[in-house]
């Protein structure tokens, strides 16, 4: 292939040297003006409209034959819709793709210059422009009223009872999330984002640990910061200079008793700091990087205060919503025949889900949940069936660029029956799972599934 | 300015670096807009193999760029970087920057029987600002990170937050610096183009005797001086989220293993704001694209364009209503689906005008006298790219269906063929076209042809089976296809559409001979090659500052009067005062 392409280039650059060359002797031997187009030039033009028109199509035809069909029927129940809209304006466009082009390029081609002609003068006639006028109008107030209609079904608020969902994005993996017996989720707040908590689930536990996390790295760099060798140095020679001032100038400002006192107690701390061995040696930038950390770590601890333990919405207090979420990695399992409602939300980036299979898409926009609801139609084994493929399978894929893994950032969807669905929701662990009451997690099931639990033995590191 | 006329000597520099001669300024846009494509087109090929062949080893990349492409295999970053710049580049610095700046330039004065531009002195920053940013934007390729790596687009927080790619670091940067020198030319030229048009029009040049293209400029310019603006807003407040802590953008965020220390912001904020310029800008691409042609078709099909006053008014009808649609590139962030549904009703409707406009240049070909000049094989190539871009948009401006294809091939087919091949088809017409008025000479005509055959089939060769790839469920800005089952189709496509755009690149060169070879050795133009009726065919061959050497010309009629009748000839060129009893069309 590579070879063919350096071909392709040393071909072309050589065929347009020599073409220029055989153009510019020719030019001189015909005497020919460049903007008196010949006879023979325009007929040749009119043809090759005729022959590219031909070709085009028949490579248009092709493709339809052959890809025009590529995705399978759609596998949701609002996607049926979809596919007839979209049919329906397909097949609008793509006759008025054939008339319009057909009409251009006939034109073109069979209007062209004859010296014993003249151009009809036709500058205007105002039926014809209003009969296209009204014409689109017309088509476009029914694809409009259409559109509309299949939009305003799928976007209109989900069931009651439909099942909730939180799909939760961040470079480059998904994380899905179901609400447990309470059917509620558990607050999240970002600020409790860690290893073992990766959608930041506001409970009791979570919030002390998150503190503690945050305290410890605190100190160590509060430690690092306050026994700076180079800053204690300073520190000391300030003191000592203002202790004992180097030129006395003796101008009778007499320190008080208490600074004096204040400055000497500081100097022996300085100085059992600088001699206990645990100073450390930074250069400028890392000294403020720390001292910018500490600030940001500072500012993380009272964000966490703020948290509010309460969800308005569902009245729940929010450490007990969040305690039977059940967190799924890997793949995740959706009942056939049940509206399920997603909420999408994302940790870093924009991201993008998106369901090729069940024509649904919606950002995940960080700060900002959005919602999109559907209800499955067939299961992964029925389409694997319709599809005659046994490895088929559903699949959520990243269709906004978040970076450079965005190309391999997707999920596995799998449609159950409502009784396969009960039996894998049950083998998920419940995100505060008490250690003696986790469920086994099945061999088979923990191969696929990657379970998250707070229980850090089998957290999943990141 | 206008009206004074005296030729003193000029410096080298002063003729040909800072020049303040509008027709000198159109041809520096013209060759910095020339040499910037001659960059994204590379760009573009260097991803194409990429694409065509993933993770297959090419040396050439390894030449080009060095660490970017290890033994030869475009790293992943690099791959969105030059996808990026690629699009960057077409959009703003050729087809706004170079398009604009070059016809508005060259035509407006000329056509309108101006002496120069309102000011001269503004039109020059304007091309200054233009190049210093385009040296930026190819510069913020070289530096540590990599050029700007997060689409065309750079939302953030993807473009806020050096932790989130490395294109995201000084690379973005300088995309944001050069993005605001390029708005701040962009300004300078537009209000120049409105004042010129609205004051200096000669005696009898009523706005309804306006060539189409003047009318084009003018709306063109208006958009970009009512939405540019706040393209700078967006930008501003980004390089402030990146820089300066704040938080316009940014919120609940999580990354880099730390909680973001701000928040508060929306990301949402920014697409609005983007896009708020991003619409009208593609119209800002299109419609000169649109003027040039329908000059150009009315001239070589010896015919008057088909209904001047509904083209003006359809113009002008997308002019409004693409300020009022931006929200169809915003269908699945989340959007209220009621505003959803009133952007799908205005961008439906800008179908109309744009349907009256493709009717009424196919009807100026009916019974035409058709002269298949090369400017003419691209206008009417323009207007089926037009047309068959165009549908596309139907289906994406179709909230419902759009759910489906937002961000796959289909949309990158949508908008290449739409926007991409139309307004790169009308600015090759219009240098093919107008090339007499820059250089004195005439291009080739027979390599003009090759050109164009060549540029056509590789166009749609390359951007039409695009349209499977994304029905298909191909996500778009993808280093890969290969992850998945259900995309390995896109392997049959790929290799294909590879090689047509690699042919297609390398058609390119019989333009650039073309072009640089006739500066020097073309033949020599007479005053009126065309035939045509416009007052820059009366100004003499050799350019002149002041363009005509006496009193400026008088008009006495509508820039379309080809085949008249009343008339021998099958042109009357604008300057011909009526017949007595004749009626003005
Ligand atoms: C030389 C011919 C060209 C080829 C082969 C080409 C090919 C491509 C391809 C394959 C992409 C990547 C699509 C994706 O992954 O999202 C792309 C992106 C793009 N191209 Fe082109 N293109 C060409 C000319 C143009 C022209 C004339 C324009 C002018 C409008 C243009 C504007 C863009 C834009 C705006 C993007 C999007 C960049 C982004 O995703 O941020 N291209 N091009
Ligand atoms: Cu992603
Ligand atoms: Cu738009």
């Amino acid at each position: 292939m590579k070879l063919f392409i350096l071909l392709v280039v040393v071909v072309g650059i050589v065929a347009i040297a020599q073409l220029a060359r055989v153009y510019e002797l020719t030019a001189r031997l015909r005497k020919t003006k460049e903007e008196d187009i010949s006879y023979a030039d325009n007929r040749l033009n009119a043809k090759l409209w005729l022959l590219f028109m031909v070709l085009f199509y028949a490579g248009f035809i092709a493709l339809i034959v052959k890809y025009g069909d590529y995705l399978p029927v759609s596998a949701s129940a609002h996607g049926e819709g979809v596919d007839k809209l979209m049919d329906f304006n397909m097949y609008i466009i793509i006759a008025v793709f054939f008339v319009v082009n057909t009409l251009l390029f006939v034109f073109a081609s069979k209007y062209y210059y004859r010296k014993d002609r003249k151009a009809k003068f036709f500058p205007h006639d105002n039926r014809l422009e209003l009969f296209w006028t009204i014409v689109p109008s017309i088509v476009l107030a029914v694809i409009i009223i259409f559109g509309l209609r299949t939009w305003n079904e799928m976007t209109g608020e989900a069931a009651p009872d439909a099942l909730r969902v939180e799909v939760y994005a961040k470079q480059f993996d998904w994380t899905v999330r179901y609400p447990g017996d309470n059917n509620e989720f558990g607050l999240a707040n970002y600020n409790l984002i860690s290893t073992t908590n990766p959608l930041g689930i506001v409970t009791k536990e979570g919030i002390v640990e998150s503190l503690e996390a945050i305290e410890t790295e605190l100190a160590t760099l509060k430690a690092d910061v306050e026994n700076e060798r180079g800053v204690l140095l300073r520190e000391k020679a300030e003191i000592e200079e203002e202790l004992h001032p180097s030129h006395g100038h003796g101008d009778g400002h007499e320190m008080s008793a208490e600074r004096k006192a204040h400055l000497e107690a500081r100097l022996h701390e300085v100085e059992s700091a600088l001699n206990s061995g645990n100073t450390t040696v930074l250069s400028e930038e890392a000294y403020e990087a720390k001292k910018d950390k500490i600030s940001r770590l500072e500012r993380h601890i009272q964000r966490i205060m703020e948290i509010e333990d309460f969800s308005y919405e569902s009245n729940l207090r929010a450490w007990e919503a969040g305690t039977d979420d059940r967190i799924v990695k890997g793949e995740f399992h959706l009942p056939v025949r049940k509206e399920v409602e997603f909420i999408f939300r994302s940790r870093d980036v924009i991201h993008s889900a998106y369901m090729p299979h069940f024509r649904a898409q919606m950002n995940c926009v960080p700060g900002v949940p959005t919602r999109f609801k559907m209800i499955p139609t067939i299961t992964t084994d029925s389409m694997r069936l319709v599809m005659n493929n046994p490895e088929f399978d559903y699949i959520l894929l990243c269709n906004k660029v978040c970076g450079a893994a965005h190309f391999n950032m997707a999920i596995k969807i799998v449609i159950d029956t409502p009784e396969q669905y009960e039996a894998w929701l049950k083998e998920q662990a419940e995100y505060v799972a008490k250690e003696e009451t986790a469920p086994a997690v099945e061999p088979e099931a923990a191969e696929s599934v990657e379970v998250v639990v707070a229980d850090s033995q089998t957290a999943i590191v990141e | 300015m206008a009206g004074h006329n005296h030729h003193h000597e000029e410096s080298f520099i002063s003729k040909y670096v800072f020049s303040q001669d509008h027709k000198m300024i159109s041809k520096q846009f013209l060759l910095t807009a020339i040499v910037m494509g001659v960059v994204a087109v590379m760009l573009s090929i260097f991803f194409r193999l990429q694409l065509g062949w993933p993770g297959e080893s090419f040396s050439i990349l390894e030449t080009f760029l060095g660490k970017w492409a290890p033994d030869g295999v475009l790293d992943r970053n690099a791959y969105l970087a030059l996808v990026t710049i690629h699009g960057t580049i077409m959009v703003f610095f050729v087809l706004t920057g170079g398009l604009s700046g070059t016809f508005s330039n060259l035509l407006i004065p000329l056509q309108i029987g101006a002496r120069d531009m309102a000011s001269g002195f503004l039109n020059m920053l304007s091309y200054w600002f233009f190049l210093v940013s385009s040296v930026i934007m190819i510069f913020s390729l070289f530096v540590e990170g990599g050029a700007a790596s997060g689409g065309w687009t750079v939302y953030p927080p993807l473009s806020a937050l050096p932790q989130a790619m490395p294109g995201s670091g000084t690379g973005m940067t300088l995309w944001l610096i050069s993005m605001v020198l390029f708005v701040a030319s962009s300004l300078l030229g537009g209000l120049n183009y409105i004042v010129t048009i609205i004051n200096l029009r000669t005696k009898g040049m009523k706005m309804t005797r306006l060539p189409l293209t003047i009318w084009a400029f003018l709306v063109t310019a208006i958009l970009g001086v009512l939405s540019f603006p706040v393209l700078v807003s967006a930008v501003v407040l980004l390089l402030m989220d990146r820089s300066m802590g704040t938080a316009f953008y940014l919120s609940d965020i999580h990354i880099g293993g730390e909680a973001l220390d701000v928040t508060g912001g929306s990301p949402i904020l920014y697409q609005h704001l983007f896009w708020f310029l991003g619409h009208p800008e593609v119209y800002i691409v299109l419609l000169p694209a649109l003027g040039i042609s329908s000059e150009i078709i009315s001239t070589n099909s010896r015919k008057p364009i088909f209904g001047y006053r509904a083209m003006i008014g359809s113009i002008l009808a997308i002019g409004f209503l693409s300020f009022i649609v931006w929200g169809h590139h915003m269908f699945v962030t989340g959007m209220n689906p009621f505003i959803g549904s009133v952007f799908v009703f205005t961008t439906l409707l800008i179908a109309i005008p744009s349907a009256v406009k493709a009717f009424n240049y196919i009807t100026t070909l009916w019974k035409g006298n058709i002269k298949f000049t090369p400017a003419m094989l691209f206008s009417v190539g323009l207007v089926s790219t037009f047309v068959t871009g165009g549908l596309t948009g139907i289906i994406l401006a179709d909230s419902a269906l759009d759910v489906n294809v937002h961000d796959t091939y289909f949309v990158v087919a949508h908008f290449h063929i739409v926007m991409g091949m139309s307004a790169i088809f009308g600015m090759l017409a219009g240098v093919y076209h107008w090339y007499p008025k820059m250089y004195g000479r005439l291009m080739s005509t027979k390599l003009g042809y090759a050109h164009f055959w060549i540029t056509l089939v590789c166009g749609y060769g390359v951007f039409f089976p695009m349209h499977f790839v994304g029905l298909a469920g191909a996500p778009r800005r993808y280093y890969d296809y290969s992850s998945f089952e259900f995309l390995d189709f896109v392997a049959d496509f790929n290799p294909i559409i590879s090689v047509f755009a690699i042919v297609g690149g390398i058609g390119q060169l019989f333009f650039l001979f073309n072009f640089f070879y006739s500066i020097f050795r073309g033949q020599k133009s007479d005053a009126n090659p065309w035939k045509s009726n416009t007052l820059e065919w009366t100004t003499p061959v050799e350019r002149i500052h002041g363009n005509w050497p006496n009193e400026l010309p008088v008009v006495h009629r509508w820039a379309y009067d080809y085949s008249n009748p009343a008339y021998d000839e099958d042109f009357v060129p604008q300057i011909v005062p009526l017949k007595a009893g004749e009626e003005e069309h």
